[in-house]
């Protein structure tokens, strides 16, 4: 009697808690609702489920409960439920699948004409990379890492030289339009995650990674590292400023380019690295 | 005597081997320390692997105390944190709860459940233990180096693991490496002989389909076991030569900390294949033998035979072979080809559907049953709730799209603790309730069982529901501490707060619990041989506990399923495997056999 209704209060309680839980989704600031869409059609589904079985099991736990005298029915199985279950099972987890496979196909798909640029992870700290005037980001290798060139630009390779760097500072973006996040890291794996962005991936040395969104509000938000780099990793932090495409363009032509950096750098005025920057964390 | 002695090679010493059929302990020493009998050596592993299970628990207090009051523990620094997550993780996962189901009920249950003596191959499954508590000792050890155990997270991620920005990466890390090593060739020993025994060590009439689930679900859990911990073995292994040669199996050109390393050419994200291969399986080794046993408890403690034993079967052998290959849903983010997603969350969502079938069935056996509300059978309806539910979350990550906002966040800790961690370990305890009768001969207190089992279920439930909604928030995993930001707001860290109290609480929960445990070794009420009226071999030896041999001069003859119970027009509401058709109707109370021995 009671085991049955404390089971009862467990779904009525998990179900309530949800109905009134002020924790929730922050605001999205992407466009991938349709992430978020599946999520609630993901809850729908199985959330009846959850109270269906939870609740027959309750009254089986209630109706079925020892009493003196009675005796259980003998009833080894019963292929007609068992397929009907399964075909209803199947019918569900299609109903979650398609929508989910759907929506992934254009996650990873990245529309025509999106810009691209480029983050750089290392412990424990977050650098950037815009293409410049020619459009294209220069090549890079981890081994022409020094002091000067922070990024590991290749200086043989014309289109590096204009690439505008940015370090220690905020991620700018401009709004409505789609950006391809291409990922990098120097050392170990890093996670590039903006919580109302609702996209994260993960970052590997040796290889270039991406995602893309199109941002759709203006705002500024906390980047935090999402895979475990290290002892610094929950300080990994940094922001990103979502604003207005003018007020984006102006702040971009405040940045140095890698040749610019670099002249400045070879005209002795060699400034501390940054790069160790992050070490005092630990 | 079988003379052995081969006169063309005289070189070796002649030798004589005596023909044995049944090890025979002839000391204290071979006994109860370095015992072939089973029984002991299920003993063995079970007492170890609660007491490393034990520093796992009071690691986890640490970090929730760390969570809930980030300020107040300055001995609680980032670099212990990360090494208090990482040791955790493992010891709970590998060294208790596989130890615990494979070690422990494995070897106590399928020589017994079977109708066997006892395994098969004896002495290897003794060596088992040892090598099991020699790596038990050396993961301990790396508690104690210079530089403490590793902090790299239980999925030991390279680059990181080996560089010098993790805690523990020099004596720690190679100790965990070699931990693992020994575990894996500790357990191979043991598993080769679980599931050779569970072929060649059934009794007449013990057919596979008659066996009950509880050995089912051990039995296939060891074969993913044996196929699945030669992945982490390999990985274990080439990340040790990274670490200790120099190699680069998985170190591609790194610069550290504005240094360049002499690594160059390898994948991390082999690494991550290859220890997901080991580590889907892994959950399912955790989880399979629960399926199994918590079946048998309900279908005892319910009066009724399971619903649909077949079914039941076949979608543990379904699962066992999905689960193979479903490991690459742990790296949607990861950055593998992103087109792996497809493939990956379609066989996801399919082994949802032979696992929501065993918990239909699970409930449909409740349907009309006469439901004894026994502590193994709160237990069994505990597992249920919370299986469920994290069941259901697992749709959610394993929907790729779905999963890319939800992984590496608190989300993800709230489910995976939902489903293999409460999960399992309620059938752990429920199962302890059930057969401690049968393993020492007393009952265990009634009123702490309930205070354990209210506690547990109750408490562990609202330490992990709740932490769900701050996964949504966005709150990441393995964070020392989240700090100030723009989007986790107050109140988060209240239920934070809340979720810390209710973790110590469940703490103490397990001190009654093992008070009971001893506490009933000498004042436990003495138990009847079969105080739950239950069909299956273990309960129908001649001695409780039963002796050197299991069965007594004869072994049982098996006629029938593990699941008679309210058969219509028998005289008992349960009929033993081994009762012949001939008594089944008969007049009289019939009482298995006591065959006396001395
Ligand atoms: C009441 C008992 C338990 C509590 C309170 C608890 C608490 C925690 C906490 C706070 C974390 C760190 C979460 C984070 O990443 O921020 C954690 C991680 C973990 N726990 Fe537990 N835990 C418990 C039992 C278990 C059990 C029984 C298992 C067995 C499956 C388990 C497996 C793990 C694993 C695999 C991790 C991940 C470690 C990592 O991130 O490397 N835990 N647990
Ligand atoms: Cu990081
Ligand atoms: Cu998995």
């Amino acid at each position: 009697m009671i085991v049955a209704f404390v089971l009862l209060l467990v779904v009525i309680g998990s179900v309530g808690f949800h109905l009134i839980s002020p924790w929730w989704w922050t605001p999205i600031a992407s466009n991938w609702g349709y992430i978020d869409d599946t999520i609630n059609l993901t809850f729908w589904i199985t959330g009846f489920v959850f109270v269906a079985v939870l609740t027959f099991m309750a009254y089986c736990v209630f109706r079925f409960r020892h009493t003196k005298g009675h005796k259980a029915h003998y009833e080894p199985e019963s292929a007609k439920l068992e397929i009907w279950l399964s075909v209803l099972t199947s019918l569900g987890v299609i109903a979650m699948l398609t929508p989910g496979l759907f929506v992934w196909y254009q996650f990873i798909t990245v529309p025509d004409g999106a810009d691209e640029f480029e983050v750089l992870g290392q412990q424990w700290m977050w650098s950037y990379r815009y293409p410049g005037k020619d459009g294209r980001l220069g090549k890079t290798d981890p081994r022409n890492v020094t002091a000067d060139n922070p990024f590991g630009i290749d200086t043989a390779d014309p289109a590096g030289q204009d690439d505008v760097l940015v370090q220690g500072e905020d991620l700018h973006l401009p709004l409505d339009r789609p950006v391809k996040f291409l990922l990098r890291s120097l050392d170990v794996l890093h996670d590039f995650y903006v919580p109302q962005f609702r996209a994260k991936m993960d970052m590997i040395p040796g290889m270039i990674t991406y995602f893309w969104i199109t941002p759709t509000r203006t705002g500024t938000f906390d980047i935090l590292c999402a895979e475990l780099c290290g002892v610094g990793h929950h300080a990994m932090r940094g922001i990103v400023v979502v604003e207005e495409e003018s007020a984006y363009k102006d702040w971009l032509a405040q940045q140095p380019t890698f040749a610019q950096s670099l002249a400045k750098a070879n005209a002795g005025t060699r400034r501390v690295s940054t790069l160790n920057a992050g070490g005092s964390v630990r | 005597m079988a003379d052995v002695t081969n006169r063309d090679i005289d070189y070796v010493a002649p030798a004589e081997v005596e023909e044995e059929e049944l090890y025979h302990a002839h000391s204290w020493i071979t006994k109860y320390v370095f015992s072939q009998d089973a029984k002991v050596i299920a003993i063995q592993y079970s007492l170890t692997a609660i007491a490393i299970g034990l520093v796992g628990l009071v690691l986890s207090w640490l970090m929730r105390l760390q969570l809930g009051f980030p300020d107040y523990f300055s001995f609680i620094d980032a670099e212990h944190y990360y090494q208090f997550i990482t040791m955790h993780g493992m010891i709970m996962v590998v060294y208790l709860l596989t130890a615990l189901f494979l070690g422990g009920f494995g070897n106590y249950f399928i020589p017994l459940m079977v109708g066997a003596r006892d395994m098969v191959f004896p002495y290897v499954n003794m060596l088992s233990f040892w090598i099991y508590l020699i790596a038990v000792l050396v993961l301990v050890a790396s508690f104690f180096v210079e530089g403490g155990p590793t902090g790299a997270g239980w999925t030991l991620y390279p680059p990181q693991t080996i560089l010098s920005g993790t805690p523990g990466s020099d004596g720690g890390i190679v100790l965990m490496l070699v931990s693992l090593a020994l575990f894996i060739v500790g357990f191979t020993m043991g598993g080769l002989n679980y599931v050779v025994t569970v072929l060649q060590g059934r009794t007449r009439g013990m057919t596979m389909m008659r066996l009950p689930l509880t050995v089912w679900g051990i039995f296939i859990a060891t074969i993913l076991a044996l196929l699945a911990f030669p992945a982490l073995f390999v990985g274990a292994i080439m990340m040790l030569f990274d670490k200790l040669l120099g190699t680069s199996f998985f170190m591609p050109a790194i610069v550290e900390l504005g240094e360049q390393l002499s690594y160059g050419g390898g994948s991390p994200l082999l690494f991550q294949h290859l220890f997901w291969f080991f580590g889907h399986p892994e959950v399912y080794i955790v989880a399979l033998p629960a399926f199994g046993i918590v079946s048998d408890l309900i279908s005892v403690h319910a009066r009724k035979n399971i619903f649909g034993y077949r079914m039941m079967v076949w979608a543990l052998v379904a699962i066992g072979g999905l689960s193979f290959i479903v490991w690459a849903h742990h790296m949607y983010v990861s950055g593998m080809n992103p087109y792996f997603g497809f493939f990956f969350a379609t066989t996801t969502l399919i082994i949802a559907i032979p696992t929501a079938l065993k918990v239909y069935n699970w409930v449909l056996t409740l349907w009309q049953g006469d439901i004894h509300l026994t502590l193994p059978m709160l237990f069994a309806l505990a597992f249920i709730v919370t299986f469920v539910n994290g069941g259901i979350t697992g749709l959610f990550l394993g929907n790729v799209v779905v999963d890319v906002p939800l992984s590496d966040t608190m989300f993800v800790v709230a489910h995976f603790h939902m489903v293999m961690g409460v999960a399992p370990l309620l059938v752990i305890f429920g199962s302890i309730y059930h057969w401690y009768p049968k393993i020492t001969g007393r009952m265990l207190n009634e009123g702490m069982g309930q205070f354990h089992f209210w506690v547990t279920f109750l408490g562990a439930y609202a330490i992990f529901f709740p932490m769900h909604y701050l996964g949504f928030l966005g709150v990441p995993r393995r964070y020392y501490e989240i700090g100030e930001t723009m989007f986790v707001p107050d109140s988060a860290q209240t239920l934070s707060a809340f979720i810390t109290v209710m973790t110590l609480i469940v703490g103490f929960s397990q001190v009654v619990f093992l008070f009971n445990l001893v506490w009933s070794l000498f004042h436990g009420e003495k138990a009847d041989p079969n105080p739950w009226r239950a069909t299956t071999l273990e309960w129908q030896t001649p001695e409780t506990p039963p002796g050197h041999g299991n069965f007594g001069k004869a072994l049982p003859i098996v006629y029938r399923w593990a699941y008679d119970y309210s058969v219509p027009g028998a005289k008992e509401d349960f009929i033993p495997q081994n009762m012949p058709p001939s008594k089944v109707s008969g007049k009289k109370k019939t009482k298995p056999r006591r065959a006396k021995r001395k």
